[in-house]
């Protein structure tokens, strides 16, 4: 049996994550918990998270989502999607300025204030202003040949939806890019730790897959 | 590489039954909102709309039982209008498996509802819709009003700067429906969501007056929409998604095929 564990921390619709797991998985339980034993005892962990970050922060660190985070990515594979992704990074532009949580090092930039752009709106590569928040399905370059993107084509569009992206630090690896007025970190990795700024679970055939991949996982590359 | 064109397939649902005669030729019971939204998805819809019209209670129940049933079964985003007003609906339909909800006539009555739905759930599931419709007259500047029941009652409030109120208020999508051309046939009103569409950052969802493939080309590129809403010519079989989405293909619409 393969005990998956989705981190419920009072942000939003966690339904669709833990459908989409049910929905490929074969013998997966699925538990959506903020409970720090139930996640420490799953074989596979979900980070999720949607809405600000300074809500998303505040509840990690008063639930001690945080440690559990930390200990879990000691010795099982975790994936991060959406601002769970943004979460793991140092810090966030968003709401002013908010510290998160530092396991991977970069930070969290708001679309609209595009370096090289005279106006600070978002534009492409033709001058047409893009509209903010990045919301639909899009392209995502794989950087490099991870085990969740098995069977997955290059190039695939995923789900998105959010108005800031994570851009890495120097010493960290994408595992995936996409451009939206600028090229941003779709997807990376690091060690046992896989997280996306798209949505796998509304993704349709090539978020499922990626799923199906994570559960089959252990975390080595 | 660029972000894709949505096209989004609206289903009108009572009690549970999807209204306004849904016909797909291959199934015998066309009225399930879960099958036909499997099969939408399945035929490469980017998302589905929802759009409850029950009007009592008990059927509301229905709905979140359908949403739930949906939710399930399919993934891609799901967007659940039709009676939203209080934050509690908005849980319960969250909760239920919708990513998004769609606001309307609660917004006109009570604007600070967007903003609080905004600060509770994030920009990126509330959608507000409006009915708009044309009140200026042959030769004077456009000008569209909100108005509601059905486009029966005028507000007086000027849609373009409503859209830019509400998306100052949190909204993370505006879906745009003009009812001078709702069940006309005759095209989106594209000069109001051009309008709508330059006035406001976020993405703007054109609805209303689709009768052909060319009238989804012209709400992208004449309209400026970021995506489309359908609901008859998908509903009766005229046109299926894979043929509406290599249609805008080939006129240079970056589309997920």
């Amino acid at each position: 049996m393969n005990k998956v564990a989705v981190i419920d921390y009072g942000m939003g619709n966690l339904h669709s994550v833990a459908k989409a797991v049910e929905y490929v998985g074969k013998n997966v339980t699925v538990s959506v918990t903020s409970d720090a034993n139930t996640i420490l005892q799953a074989d596979h962990v979900i980070f999720p998270g949607v809405g600000a970050i300074r809500d998303c922060m505040g509840e990690i660190l008063r639930l001690g989502i945080d440690e559990i985070v930390a200990e879990v990515v000691r010795n099982k594979p975790l994936l991060a999607v959406c601002v769970g992704m943004q979460a793991l990074m140092d810090n966030s532009e968003e709401n002013n300025g908010v510290k998160c949580l530092g396991m991977v090092s970069g930070r969290v930039r708001y679309f609209g204030n595009a370096q090289g752009s005279e106006t600070g709106a978002l534009t492409d590569e033709q001058g047409k202003r893009l509209k903010v928040p990045h919301m639909g399905w899009n392209m995502v370059k794989q950087t490099d040949k991870h085990p969740l993107w098995a069977g997955i084509e290059d190039n695939s569009r995923f789900y998105f939806v959010h108005s800031y992206y994570v851009e890495l630090g120097a010493q960290e690896k994408a595992s995936g890019v996409t451009e939206y007025g600028v090229p941003f970190t779709a997807a990376l990795n690091k060690g046992n730790i896989f997280a996306v700024q798209f949505h796998p679970e509304k993704s349709q055939h090539s978020g499922l897959q990626l799923l199906r991949n994570f559960l089959a996982w252990d975390g080595s590359i | 590489m660029a972000l894709a064109k949505r096209i989004i397939p609206c289903l009108d649902c009572d009690k549970g039954r999807v209204v306004k005669g849904v016909k797909f030729l291959d199934i015998r019971d066309a009225g399930d909102p879960v099958e036909i939204s499997k099969r939408y998805s399945d035929a490469g819809a980017d998302e589905i709309t929802f759009l409850d019209i029950t009007a009592s209670s008990e059927g509301r129940e229905t709905t979140v039982h359908t949403v739930e049933a949906i939710a399930s079964q399919v993934f891609i985003p799901l967007t659940v209008g039709g009676g939203i007003r209080t934050l509690e609906d908005i849980r319960t339909m969250l909760n239920a498996g919708a990513d998004k909800v769609s606001i309307n006539t609660a917004a006109v009555f009570n604007p600070e509802f967007v903003r609080e739905a905004a600060e509770r759930f994030g920009s990126q599931c509330i959608v507000v819709a409006m009915d708009a419709k044309k009140v200026s007259a042959a030769g004077e500047p456009n000008r569209w009003e909100i108005f509601t029941h059905g486009g029966r009652k005028a507000t007086g409030i000027d849609a373009v700067e409503w859209a830019k109120r509400m998306v100052n208020y949190g909204a993370g999508e505006i879906l745009l429906t003009s009812m001078d051309r709702d069940g006309t046939k005759s095209g989106f009103d594209l000069a109001l969501n051009k309008a709508v569409s330059e006035s406001v950052s976020v993405p703007i969802i054109a609805s209303g007056g689709v009768g052909n493939l060319q009238d989804l080309v012209d709400g992208v590129l004449l309209g400026q929409a970021d995506a489309v809403l359908a609901a008859s010519i998908f509903h009766f079989g005229e046109f299926s998604i894979p043929q509406a989405k290599r249609y805008m293909a080939d006129k240079g619409i970056t589309m997920r095929l």
